[in-house]
């Protein structure tokens, strides 16, 4: 009886013990940002690792995404003898709701992972002790670039997906459907709000590219260095990213358009 | 030397494909040129009913939008709602015997304000009031109305 009231206790204080570290780690990271603008090269090439070579899955699942909400959504408007409105249910699902979280849940698997990975693979072979060993700090030098990278890549990719999504279901609604192309992007325009909706798609992609790209850094750097710690702290990633991602969405949108 | 060239030029395309994606929604997809014009000036008028008239409807002229439902107040001593419309600053030919309807797009679709110019030389300023209005149509009442009058008909 004692004992599982112990091992409960215990499994509390590690969650409090690694939610203390994932914020120190957090300071150590904004703290570099000084020595990181002295070589920005090592931030384009994080920007290059995370964001050009996301580039392709976010385009594709983007524009299938926007293809099945212009399929959907005029199954759906057409019985009500509104399909005119397809393009407002496209826009507005994409730009506030799906851009910025499947572009989330897309960025973690991609590039969250491989970076859990290369930073657990780096602590396990010690060559963020061999870095620290030349007096080299390896959270400036290492960690901090891959956390801007991210953020700066995730907006970014949030946007392209909502972007290419409208494309995708103008393709389906105009192009297959026959919603008349005016219509279709009138009534986008008129209902579509760039403060309200864009902007807080943009506010909602920056808050999910930093949450996914810490939880990455912080899994890998915290990781315990052997091959099934590697594993596991890669399939943490993943899960709490996401988990990370979805709870979040659900109190940013309360924040946003519950009013 | 060449690898990170590439490099650098990929990410350069990158970023300049994540504005241009970017400036896309804003032009395009939500109409950011008019959401600024929309910075002109205000006008009020007071209806009886604005049936299910939101914030951020449209005000259109002839059809064409002018403007949008800016606030939505209530007068507590005539009883009354009244409607704040912000007009884009290039529509300032209003005159101030305008009428203000409210009208609803197709049968269920949304309430918007329509108005019709009058013919008076003098134009509407900012803060000034329109003062002839026209209440919004609710179909329940109207349905009503006509239940009545069948009524009527019937008893005669």
């Amino acid at each position: 009886m004692l004992d599982s009231i112990a091992s409960l206790g215990r499994a509390g204080l590690a969650a409090v013990a690694s939610l203390g570290r994932a914020h120190l780690l957090l300071i150590g990271i904004l703290g570099g940002l000084p020595s990181m603008l002295i070589r920005p090269r090592l931030l384009v090439a994080q920007v290059y690792n995370l964001g050009v070579l996301s580039l392709l899955i976010i385009l594709v699942s983007g524009l299938f995404v926007g293809m099945v909400l212009g399929l959907q959504g005029h199954y759906v408007l057409s019985q009500f003898g509104a399909a005119e409105s397809l393009g407002v249910m496209v826009a507005a699902s994409l730009v506030r709701e799906l851009g910025p979280v499947v572009t989330a849940l897309l960025f973690a698997g991609r590039a969250g992972s491989a970076l859990t990975a290369e930073i657990g693979l780096m602590k396990a072979t010690e060559q963020l002790s061999g870095l620290e060993m030349m007096a080299v700090d390896p959270v400036k030098r290492v960690l901090t670039p891959r956390f801007f990278g991210g953020l700066i890549s995730m907006p970014l990719l949030a946007a392209l997906f909502s972007a290419v999504g409208v494309i995708g279901g103008w393709f389906v609604g105009v192009g297959l459907l026959g919603v008349d192309d005016g219509a279709f992007w009138g009534q986008m325009q008129s209902k579509i709000d760039f403060n309200e909706d864009v902007l807080n798609g943009v506010i909602k992609s920056l808050i999910f590219g930093l949450v996914v790209t810490w939880i990455a850094l912080f899994e890998g750097y915290d990781t315990s260095p052997t091959s099934t710690g590697v594993s596991r702290a890669t399939t943490r990633t993943v899960v709490h990213a996401a988990l990370a991602v979805l709870g979040l969405d659900f109190v940013l949108t309360a924040l946003m358009f519950g009013g | 030397m060449a690898r990170i060239r590439l490099t650098e030029i990929l990410v350069g395309a990158f970023m300049v494909l994540g504005f241009v994606a970017l400036f896309f929604l804003a032009m395009r997809v939500s109409n950011l040129s008019l959401a600024t014009a929309e910075d002109g000036y205000s006008l009020t008028a007071k209806f009886d009913n604005i049936g299910s008239l939101r914030v951020r409807a449209p005000v259109t002229m002839a059809g064409v939008r002018v403007g949008r439902v800016a606030a939505i107040g209530f007068d507590q001593e005539t009883y009354q709602a009244v409607v704040t419309l912000r007009i884009a600053e290039q529509y300032d030919q209003i005159p101030t015997d305008t009428f203000a309807n409210i009208f609803t797009a197709g049968l269920l679709g949304e309430q918007y304000i329509g108005l019709d110019p009058g013919a008076s030389p003098d134009m509407l300023s900012n803060g000034d009031r329109i003062e002839f209005t026209q209440s919004a149509l609710v179909l329940e009442q109207m349905i009503g109305q006509f239940l009545l009058s069948k009524a009527e008909e019937g008893g005669k």
